[in-house]
């Protein structure tokens, strides 16, 4: 049959529900294609870490087998996927982007690993991303930034810029990633992809390598919204070893994007966020916004503006909640019980050790965010911080539940711009962290949020992502408004958006 | 907000376990005041009327049965020990500095 690289999962699924291919060839073109456009630090896509062709390939085999004797384990047995390397995974390296974790072999799987291995579905490998997922641009890895199979000499996004960067280079049909401020939706956007953020407490936490526990989720990541619907529901639901996973069964999103899909959105109320645009907004963005929001209204749905006042001070509360956070989160690397230990000359103690491991095994932006959450927590400042960032949450959770007592979903453009050159933003955090503008608040308080491709911006030929907001625990919302603005695209475009992408030449490992 | 110093940097560093040279010090002490700069903008935004959020979906006593399930052997646990002796992990020595 045609190139499987291309197909989606979905179609994989049924190709292997009808005998037409077995597991082993499909997992075998994609490590193929990962060993031809993958690279590493210096050349190519680099999307990968850590690439499992054994395992992958063992894991794919048994999958043929369980086909032949007709007892698959799921209807995605046998899809291969990637996983980001901040979700552990039993006896394949995790090292979050981090020389602290080098080489570190997790004894236990993530659930949500766990939830996929179940289904059989062949783990390709490990993607890269920014150190413990800060950043928004993968350039904060210790092992060389993912390069955007748009345009090389640019970011995929960040922080999971290797997994958005697997599926669009169709080395992967689909991956995992997690979204602690926008790092599965904002690399979506920018590398033309499909990213989910569930609601907070939706999919299980455990096995995820906290960056902010308030703040993080895992989701799906792929090329469209079928895929994304099929593989959250795959790892959704409530995990009894994550106290903060919510004690309901998922469901409804395969549905809800298969009727989003025949492009009805009669009765939908829209709500385009006043505060997420102006200045600072690339045009090309805002242009591809403004259609996108056009085309809901051609669907049926009602449109209208909503302000949601408190927005404007996300960011500076987002990046006072993340670092207190992740500095009491990180303390764990204490080069004492597993990880990189740097021992000084002489007879140094534990605590020399200590210092002198962490300098060594973090990088800038992760020193950055530990000393200012350290800062944010000091007696003296913490009310006049952290507290007061608490409670601007607070705000910035009844904007959102006065503006869904008005609208059913709330949209926004996912990112300001579309993917900017490596090396841009690198050693200016400000202008970094402005990247997540539009996704943030959706972590602040906890609900759930999609990117899908809305076209290229003119100016550059990038990207842009149009991103759907729900109310918690309303996931489906985001698959049928997805799902209708992905088919109606789509049939505009005349094919998937990455169709218009380049074709990307082998490298040499 | 108060400008941050390069001596409270160091001593940020210092709480935090890192063990910041000189030139990170150059390096990371402007940006963080910046970013401090950037952040203190909430300051006033909400009255103390407003209560805090910890948890965006909060939930309340969330307990299990306390039944025994298998966990980590001792050897799992050990194996990503930087050093280990006698089944447990050895640090090195944790007096002599201060105390």
């Amino acid at each position: 049959m045609s190139d499987l690289t291309r197909k989606t999962a979905a179609e994989l699924a049924d190709a292997l529900a009808a005998g037409e291919t077995t597991s082993v060839e499909i997992t075998q073109v994609h490590l193929d294609r990962i060993a031809a456009v993958d690279g590493d630090a210096t050349a190519g896509v680099h999307a990968f870490l850590h690439v499992d062709v054994e395992g992958a390939l063992e894991q794919a085999r048994a999958s043929d087998e369980r086909r032949a004797a007709g007892r698959p384990l799921h209807l995605l047995d046998g899809v291969p996927i990637a996983v980001k390397d901040v979700l552990t995974t039993q006896g394949l390296p995790t090292t979050c982007g981090s020389r602290i974790l080098e080489g570190w072999v997790p004894p236990y799987d993530a659930t949500v690993v766990t939830k996929v291995k179940a289904a059989g579905l062949p783990i390709l490998g490990k993607t890269n991303m920014d150190e413990f997922a800060m950043g928004s641009s993968t350039e904060h890895s210790a092992y060389g930034p993912t390069r955007n199979p748009w345009d090389q000499t640019r970011i995929p996004g960040g922080s999971g810029g290797g997994s958005a960067a697997a599926v669009a280079s169709y080395e992967a049909p689909l991956a995992l990633g997690t979204d602690t401020g926008g790092s599965i939706r904002q690399p979506g956007a920018v590398t033309g992809t499909v990213g989910v953020k569930p609601t907070y407490g939706g999919v299980s936490r455990y096995g995820l390598v906290a960056l902010a526990n308030s703040l993080d989720q895992v989701g799906p990541v792929t090329r469209t919204v079928l895929d994304s619907a099929l593989l959250h529901e795959l790892i959704g639901g409530h995990d009894p070893l994550d106290s903060t996973s919510v004690d309901q069964p998922v469901g409804g999103l395969v549905d809800a994007a298969r009727q989003g899909a025949t492009g009805d959105l009669a009765g939908l109320k829209v709500g385009v966020i006043k505060e997420l645009a102006g200045d600072g907004w690339q045009p090309g963005v805002m242009a591809r916004f403004q259609e996108t929001v056009e085309l809901l209204t051609e669907l049926g749905a009602a449109v209208t503006e909503i302000s949601c006042p408190t927005f404007v001070h996300s960011l500076a509360t987002y990046y006072l909640i993340l670092p207190a956070e992740c500095s009491s989160n990180l303390a764990k690397f204490d080069a004492m019980r597993y990880g990189l230990r740097v021992v000084p000359d002489g007879d140094p103690s534990a605590e020399a050790v200590m210092k002198a491991t962490r300098d060594a095994g973090f990088g800038d932006e992760v020193k950055r965010r530990i000393m200012i959450g350290t800062y944010a927590l000091s007696s003296g400042y913490y009310d006049a911080y952290y507290g007061q960032a608490q409670k601007v949450r607070t705000l910035i959770a009844r904007d959102f539940t006065a503006a869904f007592e008005q609208v059913d979903v709330l949209v926004s453009p996912t990112s300001p711009t579309t993917a900017f050159p490596i090396g841009e933003k690198v050693d200016d955090p400000l202008a970094m962290y402005l990247q997540d503008l539009a996704t943030i608040p959706a972590n602040l308080a906890g609900v759930p949020g999609i990117s899908v491709p809305a076209g290229l911006a003119e100016e550059d030929g990038l990207p842009v992502g149009f991103q759907v907001l729900a109310p918690a625990l309303a996931d489906d919302r985001l698959y049928r408004v997805g799902a209708a603005v992905e088919a109606a695209l789509t049939s505009r475009w005349g094919g998937h958006l990455l169709e218009k992408a380049p074709v990307l030449e082998g490298v040499v490992r | 907000m108060p400008e941050i110093s390069r001596d409270e940097v160091a001593h940020l560093a210092d709480l935090a376990r890192i063990d910041l040279d000189d030139a990170e010090l150059d390096h990371l002490a402007p940006q963080l005041n910046v970013i401090l700069e950037s952040v203190a903008s909430i300051r006033g935004v909400a009255g103390d009327d407003v209560p805090p959020t910890s948890h965006p979906i909060p939930l309340t006593n969330v307990f299990r049965e306390d039944v025994i399930t298998p966990s980590l052997t001792p050897e799992q646990a050990l194996s990503g020990a930087p050093e280990a002796e006698d089944g447990r992990f050895r640090v090195p020595r944790i007096l002599g500095d201060e105390q």
